[in-house]
């Protein structure tokens, strides 16, 4: 079985973001980028897949793009586990998830995979999700946000749950290779030792493969904003009465409480 | 080219699900500036009785089929994407769930039809369509256009009345079987939450306890309202050392961090060992009798009061 | 019988074959003597792996006397002591998926007593090490790893926001980069100090101290990075050496005579462990370098307060430094000292070192109450819970634990919690006018 798993790395939020002087993305100077979330529990996911029990490789595909740190991205992939890493292309800036998609699935053709994992989105997926997008450019068939991953032991199909609000969950039955947008993974992301890292940024070999092209997301950002939020809590006063009427209100305006029919 | 909106419309159990009812709602009051109607897409297998509930569209184009008797991410692409390149809609909005993120993808990257994801608010103006797309957990805005004036949107669940969308009425039904099938993605069974101990990360209304409530059996009060506003009682790391409540149910940096849509902090002073644990809560609301809790740097809206007090009210008011 | 015991090999037999002593003949087979080995009836491939650690070699030294015993902090609140650790390994346990791995705290109270000087303040790291390299550490801590390693702190915060306090200080605090001269004291301000607001409270206090004293000083702001001496103790050896390069990197940068550090967790670090990677230099604790200042201090109001104070593990016990803040307690006018019966080389573990500050959670299942809760207990006991009572630390990682302590024991309102410069810039204030008492 050949796992592929697809990464990136996302602004940390740790750091306050700030919009750049043409108000239509971010000021990049003070960026610093983690691996997007679920992309790690993707990770997780191809890596508990091989090991307990299937077998197989698990190789890590992930954009070169310059700003923030893909090599020390791929080396805590080796780091983790994985058997393989590849850097796709190069991007001075974190390209879109449409342009993603289609470089990704330029080096795809290069690689054999029998299942493509990924984080079901990331923060910054304005255009919409790399792992459907992918897998429509390849006519391969999709599943996201997935709680649930089992390998038939016959290696043709996956069996995996759908999560949908409220816990109900889908379980479906998906002809191989698919690809998976993955919500959660059933351990959290092991941990990756600091030395091990190190160590790999200096002997590993990261491969590199070449972007296919596409044409973008289609869309114009007219403006970003940082939009208000008080430092403060809004205080609400009164007896409990007025107290409870208000709160109510508040929830009902989000869709919570009698106000819903449901 | 149409300057139709179309809604692919959700549904489970033979109900149309609110998240579909907000969209149509929205999509009825743009489809005079599109040029166009709100149409519902029905996607099932004898689903035209569905058609009913869906009253606030002007038309429903039901497509109808054995393969898509349930919720499939194939079934529905290949259903979906020779209809939209067909009748070319200047929108097509779906919801952000769990199936939409599937098939709002699918089509765009089918069609090259663009895609503005985890949109709040959507208009149409002189320049045509503008989505205003949530990002970055929230912290960033985005106000995008459509490259060639098109596009599809998926919203995020709440950003829209869903009362507007529920309106009665009697719109022309239209129904087409599938133009294609795929059955590579198959439905299997549709699982539902056990009545065991909750995880407190999947729930999107959590009512946390902490050290303000007092008393153990006080918790009852709080299990209470967290029945009536549908969540589940989540605590503050204190509750859970004292054995008042499950492990399972800690919020914070050495229990489980959680996002739901609502976090009500009951007696909970905001420790930043909590706060990890919560602050990415869409809507945190605090009741603490001290004004200085820190919980309120992080709660949008604060009560200072005694919870015992307010606990019962709130119960009392919403339980109905 | 028919078993058979193993035969366990010695090293080296000592024995002369000619020997008089004060006119005693002991030749031959009475002066024979045998190398180390262990005694034991099990394999020793345990044991022999954890020696073969470095910093392991001291645990075969065990003879299981059981003096660690009741000086183990988390003795009095579990079924744990070093002992216990070197019976396990004695007996082939693997230590890697055993939780009591992580029940130390490297207070360094057993090894203090041992006579054979077993360490598990190396012994810990070196197991804790090949822990981490397969990937068995707790969630909880290798939560703070990931965040230490992300962004140089175990919040996972923002580098920029480690100069946040600075606003409300009420004095100017100079960042060294903007200073562009060498300067006396480069203050490392550390990373609980920096982030918790309970921290924010101490930093802010030190800065008006230092003030006041005119002392030169500046600090690096965004630059500094975490000494993750605890990071280390916990397994973390590699995310220790890589923080330490940055520090070293920025200390080369600048000239200053002294660092002073709030943080006795840094203190150790920079001091012990720094030299040896490269970077030496006189390094102070406040305390230590606030002591010899204390006269200067101009003290404008009397604290009447029952005080009793904490001495860090890695200030005191593991590094020796006891009197520098009593001195300054002492000199505060008003303040009535009185100690804990666990003091000075005695002195009682917050629970917070080793990594312990972040496996409360973890240890939790395994302890009846934290270290701190304890700690408080005794304090209260000593000073007395009419809310006159002080528990005065001189350690960033415990306001935290021993505020929350505080409540968790119930005792909320009758004692609180302050670090030594809180207490002595109070004591600098004019005196405020009557107050109605505020919750603690």
């Amino acid at each position: 079985m050949d796992y592929v798993v697809l990464l990136k790395q996302v602004p940390d939020l740790a750091e306050e973001l700030e919009i750049d002087a043409d108000g239509t993305g971010l000021d990049r100077e003070w960026l610093s980028f983690v691996a997007s979330e679920w992309d790690e529990y993707a990770l997780e996911e191809a890596l508990l897949l091989r090991d307990q029990g299937h077998g197989g490789t698990v190789t890590c595909l992930a954009l070169g793009v310059e700003t923030g740190a893909v090599d020390e991205l791929l080396a805590t992939c080796l780091a983790r586990g994985a058997d393989r890493v590849v850097k796709v292309g190069s991007f001075q800036v974190p390209p879109d998830s449409h342009t993603a998609a289609a470089a990704f699935a330029g080096a795809l053709a290069h690689i054999h995979y029998d299942l493509i994992l990924t984080g079901v989105q990331a923060i910054d997926d304005l255009d919409g999700q790399v792992g459907p997008l992918v897998a429509t450019r390849l006519d391969l068939p999709h599943v996201s946000v997935v709680t649930h991953i089992a390998l038939a032991h016959h290696h043709t199909t996956v069996t995996v749950h759908q999560e949908y609000a409220g816990g109900v969950v889908a379980e479906f039955e998906a002809t191989l290779p698919a690809v998976l947008g993955v919500q959660t993974s059933r351990e959290t992301p092991r941990y990756a030792p600091v030395s091990r890292i190190r160590q790999l940024m200096k002997t590993a070999t990261i491969e590199a493969l070449a972007a296919g092209s596409g044409t973008g997301s289609g869309l114009v950002i007219e403006a970003m904003t940082i939009p208000e939020t008080g430092s403060t809590a809004e205080m609400i006063s009164g007896n409990s009465q007025a107290i409870a009427e208000r709160i109510a209100t508040i929830l009902a305006e989000r869709g919570i409480g009698p106000a819903v029919a449901r | 080219m149409s300057g139709d909106v179309f809604v692919i419309a959700e549904h489970r159990d033979g109900a149309i699900l609110d998240p579909t009812y907000e969209l149509l709602g929205r999509a009825k009051a743009l489809a005079g500036a599109s040029g166009g109607e709100a149409v519902a897409v029905l996607l099932g297998s004898d689903v035209a009785g569905l058609a009913g509930s869906l009253g606030t569209a002007a038309r429903v184009i039901v497509i109808d089929g054995p393969g898509l008797a349930s919720f499939s991410p194939t079934a529905y692409q290949a259903a979906l994407v020779p209809l939209v390149r067909e009748r070319e809609p200047a929108l097509v909005l779906v919801a952000n769930s769990g199936s939409g993120m599937d098939v709002a993808a699918g089509l765009s990257a089918s069609l090259d039809l663009p895609l503005a994801a985890y949109a709040i608010d959507l208009a149409i103006d002189a320049g045509g369509p503008l989505v205003t797309c949530q990002l970055y957990a929230g912290k960033i805005q985005a106000k995008v256009r459509f490259a060639g004036g098109r596009g599809i949107v998926t919203a995020v669940a709440g950003s829209f009345p869903a009362e507007a969308g529920q309106s009665p009425g009697s719109p022309a039904v239209e129904t087409v079987a599938p133009a294609a099938t795929d059955d590579r993605v198959r439905f299997v069974d549709l699982l539902r939450p056990e009545a065991g101990d909750v995880d407190i990360t999947r729930e999107s209304v959590l009512v946390s306890v902490g050290r303000g409530i007092g008393e153990q059996e006080n918790i009852e009060l709080v299990e209470a309202l967290a029945a009536a506003l549908g969540g589940a009682v989540s605590s503050s790391r204190p509750i859970a050392d004292l054995g008042w409540l499950p492990r399972t149910r800690q919020v914070g940096k050495s229990g489980l961090k959680v996002k739901p849509r609502i976090y009500l902090a009951l007696g909970i002073s905001g420790a930043p060992e909590h706060l990890e644990g919560m602050r990415g809560a869409d809507l945190i609301i605090a009741v603490n009798s001290d004004p200085r809790a820190p919980i309120f740097s992080v709660a949008h809206y604060g009560v200072v009061a005694d919870l015992l007090d307010v606990v019962p009210a709130l119960t009392a008011r919403v339980g109905g | 019988m028919g078993r058979e015991l193993p035969i366990v090999k010695v090293d080296q037999v000592f024995e002369l074959a000619e020997a008089v002593v004060d006119g005693v003949d002991i030749s031959g087979h009475w002066n024979r003597m045998f190398s180390q080995r262990s005694v034991t009836e099990y394999p020793t491939e345990a044991m022999d792996w954890v020696t073969s650690l470095d910093g392991g070699e001291s645990l075969r030294d065990c003879y299981q006397c059981g003096k660690c015993v009741p000086v183990c902090p988390v003795n009095h609140v579990g079924d744990y002591g070093p002992r216990k650790l070197n019976a396990k390994v004695l007996r082939g346990n693997n230590l890697l998926d055993d939780p009591d791995l992580w029940l130390c705290t490297t207070c360094g109270n057993c090894y203090r007593v041992c006579p054979k000087e077993v360490n598990p303040l190396r012994i810990m790291p070196a197991i804790r090490e090949q822990a981490v390299l397969e990937g068995k550490v707790p969630d909880e801590l290798s939560d703070v790893f990931r965040n230490l390693q992300k962004s140089g702190n175990p919040m996972g915060e923002s580098p920029r926001k480690r100069i946040d306090w600075v606003a409300e200080a009420g004095v100017e605090v100079p960042l060294i980069s903007q200073l562009g001269r060498p300067v006396d004291v480069l203050w490392y301000v550390s990373d609980y100090t920096s982030y918790h607001p309970r921290g924010k409270d101490a930093a802010r206090a030190m800065a008006r101290v230092l003030t006041a004293l005119g002392v030169d000083f500046a600090i690096l702001g965004p630059e500094e990075r975490s000494d993750a001496d605890s990071a280390r103790l916990a397994g973390e050896t590699g995310l220790f050496e890589m923080l330490a390069e940055h520090n070293i990197g920025t200390f080369r940068k600048y000239e200053f005579k002294r660092l002073v550090v709030m943080d006795p967790h840094a203190y150790n670090a920079f001091k012990n462990l720094y030299p040896e990677l490269g970077w030496e230099g006189e390094v102070l604790h406040y305390t230590q370098f606030l002591a010899p200042l204390v006269d200067r201090i101009e003290f404008r109001s009397t604290i009447e307060l029952d005080v009793t104070y904490h001495d860090p593990c890695y200030l005191g016990r593991n590094n020796g430094e006891f009197d520098a803040p009593r001195r300054l307690l002492s000199a505060i006018p008003g303040v009535r000292l009185t100690e804990m019966p666990h003091n000075r080389a005695n002195g009682y573990c917050c629970g917070g070192g080793g990594g312990g500050m972040w496996l409360d959670g973890f240890v939790a299942d395994h302890v009846s109450e934290r270290l701190s809760e304890r700690r408080v207990r005794e304090a209260v006991d000593t000073v007395g819970t009419d809310g006159t009572g002080v528990l005065s630390v001189a350690c960033p990682y415990e306001p935290s634990r021993f505020e929350d302590a505080v409540k968790s024991t119930g005792n909320d309102g009758r004692i609180v919690v302050r670090d030594i410069v809180e207490l002595i810039d109070e004591a600098m204030q004019p005196p405020q006018p009557p107050q109605s008492p505020q919750p603690g």
